[in-house]
């Protein structure tokens, strides 16, 4: 039976370093949840510490009403599909599958029954007596994924499973996992640092970062309304500006430095004077009369869309970014312009993003960090 | 986190046992040696006098110089034949290539005693070519006993291991690092020194250790063909079998001079490896060029009578073991006297050998792939200490190990003297470190989440060892495993001083009739003993699917 996964106030530690200083999620039952983040972020630590592969220092997890602190792994009853797929290769594909089942002593007939129907569900019947090292790494995770999940798991977690695939192997993968996971229902922890396969496959995300979730959303809130700096920057990309509040006749506008400034009306509490970080992703600008001037410092033809390096006059961006950007749509696009050429660019208001000057909020109005 | 120190599963069970095992057998036998050593056969108390007595007469202190003079000198002409051979069998076309590896493997695991005592026969005072020589020709054929006897047969038998480490390293040097030289107007003999000769170097390095231990510890040929030359294990031996009690002090002061030598020189080269050690992988090993003309024809003339005289002495216990004998003296004729003498009198000694080498390598296997285990998966400062005690044996003779294991049990309140479990043991001592080794290296390719991967599947930790890990690493430990046995099979330095009458093995029983001079039995118990080799070599052959052996 697929189970929700309550984690409250978890701590991980070595020693004397603390990796997850406190943490806590409630993933629901049959809900496709990833954990995403860069490399050392604590997201792989936190599933092996709900697969019980690492120890818990603090706190609790709970499948459902249960406390699994103190379970032994392999009696939590989890799937688990691992980065190097870690398919047995003494055992035939099928041997592989059978190998869970056989430990919770079905009969005979019913392991066919089920090893049967989650080979074709993954589409590896033709490969069922080969040994594993004859398989390609995409067919080899497919095993790995009926393995896990035929043996009907409380949940299946999954480490980086798509990482060691080409590129369009990894796209084919990503979707034949979101079928399966659809099919059977079951809870699934997926721990990612790819952002694009976060948002293509997951029902919630949860960012992390040093050990601590910035924010939980379900895809789209997590990118067209990151809860701070560091969620709108890590999941694709934002350019950053800095501004300033105006509170003019119950009227809200945020300031660019060369006082260029738009009207906002989705603001939460915001004083006059504030000093704000204005977030704009490359897609929400467009080349108006009146916006911000830029000079195009370098231009890259990416088929659909143009995407030009950007410089803006001192002062106007933030220090640290790595480039300023904009992504010009060709579908809609009047001109393109050339490397050296000056462009006026409108940000959408309805669409960019404002932190407060510790980069640790956003100001629009109803984002969640915990959705 | 305090409860986890104390959780009391299968491998603290495993963990706890090892550090007993090896305590036991190990370090209590080894530190009796040391402090007997220190004590006064008449008194029993502390004193350096049997030190003194070592290095102020000559008659002692020679056979140590002996040791080491023959020793460096085996090393050394092991090196200049192991790498020369296995330079010119990886850098050019030779001939019958895989027969003459597979006849150098063989002329390395068959007993070096066996390679003494057949020169005896056919070098010795009456020996066939000696007896061919002078008949024909009144030539003297130069004496075969003492240094030039040791230092032949030695080399004989040690040249492989240098080739077989050499050619394994060679083969990893990818042909692109040559190419490269070549490129910056490198080559020839430049070549081999300036670029081949380094890249080897650590494995030759390794290699040579092993030599240098096996030729140091070796008793069976100087004992048959060493005559007046006396070195350390054969003045060990029988300062400690002429007069039990008396002298086992003396011995023991003796061996532990041993220990202390063997110990230098593997921390020596320990540390002159890890300055220069470098890992290599080759995509594309070097190709084998054909040579021409008259440079070929040397070659292979070279090879083959390098060969020719390694398998030489195989070749003359099986013939001789078919000549027909009368009492002690081979007459004309051919016969199967040899072997029904041998299994009316001397069947125990085989079945012994079988038995206690089956039943050794189980131990070895068994006990291997656990501690392999807990020294690679559940590290520890305890497991660390256990993979430290398991050095040892590498260091320790044969012989010093015998002595150890018989002074530390013959008395109360464990007495194993005289027993098969004695034999045992110091065969699973001495072998268990090898299987060890390569248990963990096959371990350490084995990703750890195929391990979470069956307990994520409900199977229990333990489950999955035997289920999956072990299954995993039974096909290397296997191949590992027949090597040993191999060894097992022909182990003499530690069963001579431990065997009694009913626990005799083959290659003791070989000795013992050697030293009766009754050759006729002890060829036909050679050619029992280099069947057997062979076997267990085609098994390893088939069983690995590889020729690469490492010991």
């Amino acid at each position: 039976m697929s189970v929700a996964i309550h984690i409250d106030h978890v701590t991980k530690r070595y020693d004397q370093v603390t990796i997850i200083p406190d943490l806590s999620a409630h993933i629901k039952n049959g809900e496709f949840f990833t954990l995403l983040g860069p490399s050392g972020c604590g997201k792989t630590t936190l599933l092996r510490m709900i697969a019980g592969f690492n120890s818990i220092e603090g706190g609790k997890i709970k499948f459902d009403d249960l406390v699994i602190n103190e379970i032994p792994a392999h009696k939590r009853n989890i799937g688990m599909v691992f980065q190097s797929y870690a398919i047995f290769p003494h055992l035939t594909v099928r041997e592989n599958i059978e190998y869970g089942l056989k430990l919770r002593r079905f009969s005979k007939a019913e392991i066919k029954t089920k090893v049967d129907a989650i080979l074709k569900a993954v589409k590896i019947e033709e490969y069922q007596d080969r040994l594993p090292e004859r398989l390609s790494g995409g067919q080899q995770q497919r095993v790995a994924l009926a393995r896990a999940i035929v043996i009907h798991p409380n949940v299946l977690l999954m480490d980086e499973p798509l990482s060691n695939l080409d590129a369009k192997l990894r796209v084919e993968m990503r979707s034949a996992i979101r079928e399966v996971q659809n099919q059977v229902g079951i809870t699934t922890v997926y721990v990612t640092h790819d952002q694009e396969e976060a948002l293509a496959i997951s029902d919630r995300i949860a960012v992390m970062q040093t050990g601590v979730i910035e924010q939980i959303g379900k895809p789209q809130s997590i990118y067209t309304r990151p809860y701070n700096v560091f969620v709108s920057t890590f999941i694709g990309h934002s350019n950053l500006f800095a501004g300033k509040i105006k509170v003019e006749d119950h009227k809200t506008f945020v300031l660019f430095q060369d006082g260029y400034q738009l009207e906002m009306d989705n603001l939460s509490a915001v004083t006059d004077g504030q000093e704000v970080i204005i977030s704009v992703r490359p897609e929400e600008f467009s080349v108006q009369e009146d916006g911000i001037p830029c000079t195009i410092h370098n231009r890259v033809f990416l088929g659909k869309y143009v995407n030009y390096t950007l410089a803006f006059a001192p002062g106007m961006v933030m220090k640290n970014q790595s480039a300023t950007e904009f992504s010009q749509d060709l579908g809609h696009a009047e001109k393109v312009f050339e490397i050296g050429e000056t462009m006026i660019l409108r940000p959408n208001k309805a669409k960019i993003n404002i932190f407060t000057a510790d980069q640790r909020m956003n100001l629009i109005r109803d984002v969640k960090q915990y959705e | 986190m305090n409860k986890k120190l104390l959780t009391w599963d299968f491998w603290t069970f495993v963990t706890i046992s090892s550090v007993a095992v090896f305590g036991l057998f190990l370090m209590y036998p080894l530190f009796s040696l040391f402090i007997s050593s220190f004590l006064d056969p008449a008194t029993g108390f502390f004193t350096l006098e049997n030190f003194g007595k070592f290095f102020s007469r000559k008659y002692y202190y020679q056979s140590l110089i002996n040791s080491m003079w023959v020793t460096t000198c085996v090393t050394i002409l092991s090196i200049l034949i192991g790498t020369a051979l296995a330079y010119f069998m990886t850098a050019f076309k030779v001939k019958g290539k895989g027969a003459v590896e597979v006849l150098v493997i063989i002329s390395m695991l068959s007993p070096p005693f066996i390679g003494a005592y057949s020169w005896v026969l056919l070098g010795g005072r009456s020996g066939i070519i000696t007896q061919f020589l002078s008949d024909l020709f009144q030539m003297e054929w130069p004496s075969i006993y003492g240094f030039s006897g040791i230092l032949l047969v030695l080399t004989l038998k040690l040249y492989p291991f240098i080739y077989l480490y050499v050619s394994g390293a060679l083969k990893k040097i990818d042909a692109s690092l040559i190419e490269a030289a070549e490129s910056l107007g490198c080559n020839g003999i430049k070549k081999v020194v300036t670029v081949i000769m380094p890249l080897v170097m650590p494995t030759l390095l390794a290699g040579a250790l092993m030599v240098f231990m096996n030729a140091l510890a070796d008793f069976g040929t100087p004992m048959l063909i060493g005559e007046g030359f006396n070195v350390m294990p054969v003045m060990i031996y029988s300062e400690f079998i002429n007069e039990v009690g008396g002298q086992a002090n003396f011995a023991a002061a003796m061996a532990t001079l041993m220990v202390i030598l063997t110990t230098t020189i593997f921390l020596l080269q320990k540390y002159v490896v890890n300055r220069k050690s470098f890992t290599m992988s080759s995509l594309r090993p070097m190709q084998a060029k054909g040579l021409s003309g008259i440079k070929n024809a040397v070659m292979h003339i070279a090879i083959y009578g390098l060969v020719l005289v390694s398998i030489i002495p195989q070749v003359t216990v099986i013939y001789t073991s078919f000549l027909k004998t009368k009492g002690q003296i081979f007459v004309s004729g051919f016969s199967l006297d040899s072997y029904r003498i041998v299994f009316d009198n001397l069947a125990l000694a085989i079945t012994n050998t079988y038995v206690y080498s089956f039943a050794a390598i189980l131990l070895i296997v068994f006990f291997g792939m656990l501690v392999a285990y807990i020294t690679t998966r559940r590290k520890s400062w305890l497991t660390d200490m256990i993979d430290t005690l398991t050095m040892f044996p590498y260091i320790i003779p044969g012989s010093v190990l015998g002595i150890t294991l018989l002074l530390a049990f013959n008395k109360d309140p464990l007495i194993l003297s005289g027993t098969a479990t004695i034999i045992i043991v110091s065969l699973v001592i001495r072998r268990l470190p090898y299987t060890l080794r390569s248990s963990s290296a096959i371990l350490y390719q084995i990703s750890p989440s195929v391990e979470e991967a069956s307990i994520s599947l409900g199977a229990s930790p333990l489950r999955t060892f035997f289920k999956i890990t072990a299954v995993m690493m039974i096909p290397g430990v296997l191949s590992g495993a027949i090597l040993s046995w191999i060894t097992c099979i022909n182990e003499l330095s530690s069963s001579v001083i431990l065997y009694t009458g009913g626990t005799k093995t083959m290659s003791v029983a070989i000795y013992t009739e050697v030293i009766r001079a009754s050759y006729g039995t002890a060829a036909a118990l050679s050619t029992i003993l280099t069947l057997t080799t062979v076997i267990g070599l085609l098994l390893f052959f088939k069983v690995s699917g590889s020729r690469d052996i490492s010991l």
